[in-house]
């Protein structure tokens, strides 16, 4: 019991690792959580899978320092981003916008399950609707009691 | 007609496959993109020199086509590519600057002497920001300026002889010719 309290205890004071050092926060903390919330949207050029806000990459420690430059200068949410979409497209940008060329991979997903739904429903439908087999004919039914006495014999 | 809906899921198939067999190319690297700098104007810069050198400044590159490479003494590759520097520096008709980036000048200086110096001129980065200003991930990254003073191309890591007999020569003419 007291080695899982002790388990318990130190998941729940687990916390993510953090890449921004004291030194780069901004004294202002409306500021520094702004800047947190962008960081966090915004790709590590150099790992590519990180935000800069996680990443180690000195390349991140620079833009996040510059990215609370701009902020601290007065620089709204988006001034601070374009200034990096400017420089490195909109590949910087964790969660992509939502444009003409985004239309395919945001509705994409959406788009092929309403297409294959409605092809599913439509075939179901029918299957349903399609109609019991006709009765057999005297001609048929003599045949079927035939064979199905010479079946038994 | 009938017939036709049902090789759609077929076609569909396939298309998807050809395009996972294109992305399966050994040759394309994903990490490899494209730069939002191209036939943008270049970002103005003004940086100091090593000791003795004049630094380096856009206005200083205005009006000619020319390659601008960032560099560090600490960066490997860098070193990889170094030879084929000093062939473009040796070559007349090729405008070559080096930009050192987050290096210490006196790092820079013992880094040159050792390997040759193969730029007109050097201006030192020592803030990364003039890099972060021409969109650069990380050294070594080279890049073509033309007479207008807009970023034509930006080449990531080393430069190899086949980059450059094969890339590089021929956009410099096609706009030195311009």
């Amino acid at each position: 019991m007291k080695h899982f309290l002790a388990f318990a205890l130190l998941f729940a004071t687990m916390m993510p690792a953090l890449a921004v050092e004291p030194a780069e926060r901004l004294a202002d903390p409306a500021q520094e959580q702004r800047a947190r919330a962008l960081s966090g949207e915004l790709r590590c050029l150099v790992c590519q899978n990180e935000s800069i806000d996680e990443s180690g990459a000195p390349l991140a420690h620079d833009l996040r320092v510059l990215l609370r430059e701009r902020i601290a200068q007065g620089d709204s949410d988006a001034q601070a981003v374009k200034f990096l979409t400017d420089r490195y497209g909109e590949f910087v940008l964790l969660r992509p916008r939502i444009e003409p060329a985004t239309y395919v991979l945001w509705f994409g997903p959406i788009a092929v399950l309403l297409i294959a739904g409605t092809g599913s429903a439509i075939y179901l439908r029918k299957r349903r609707l399609q109609p019991e087999a006709a009765p057999l004919s005297a001609d048929e039914q003599a045949r079927l009691d035939r064979l199905m006495k010479e079946g038994e014999g | 007609m009938r017939r036709l809906l049902y090789l759609l899921p077929v076609a569909l198939f396939v298309a998807v496959a050809v395009y996972f067999l294109l992305a399966l190319d050994p040759n394309r690297d994903p990490s490899r993109l494209p730069s939002a700098m191209i036939d943008k104007p270049t970002p103005v810069f003004a940086l100091d020199g090593l000791a003795g050198g004049k630094g380096l400044s856009l206005d200083a590159l205005k009006g000619q086509v020319v390659l601008v490479n960032f560099f560090a003494s600490w960066c490997e590759p860098c070193r990889d590519e170094h030879a084929i520097l000093m062939k473009l520096g040796k070559d007349s008709s090729v405008q070559l600057y080096g930009i050192a980036y987050k290096d210490k000048p006196e790092d820079t200086q013992r880094f040159l002497q050792q390997l040759g110096d193969p730029f007109r001129a050097i201006g030192l980065d020592q803030t990364g920001r003039t890099a972060i200003d021409f969109g650069v991930y990380g050294v070594p990254e080279t890049y073509v300026i033309d007479k207008q003073g807009r970023i034509r191309l930006r080449h990531v890591g080393p430069l190899t002889e086949a980059d450059v007999a094969k890339e590089l020569m021929p956009l410099l003419k096609s706009l030195q010719n311009s």
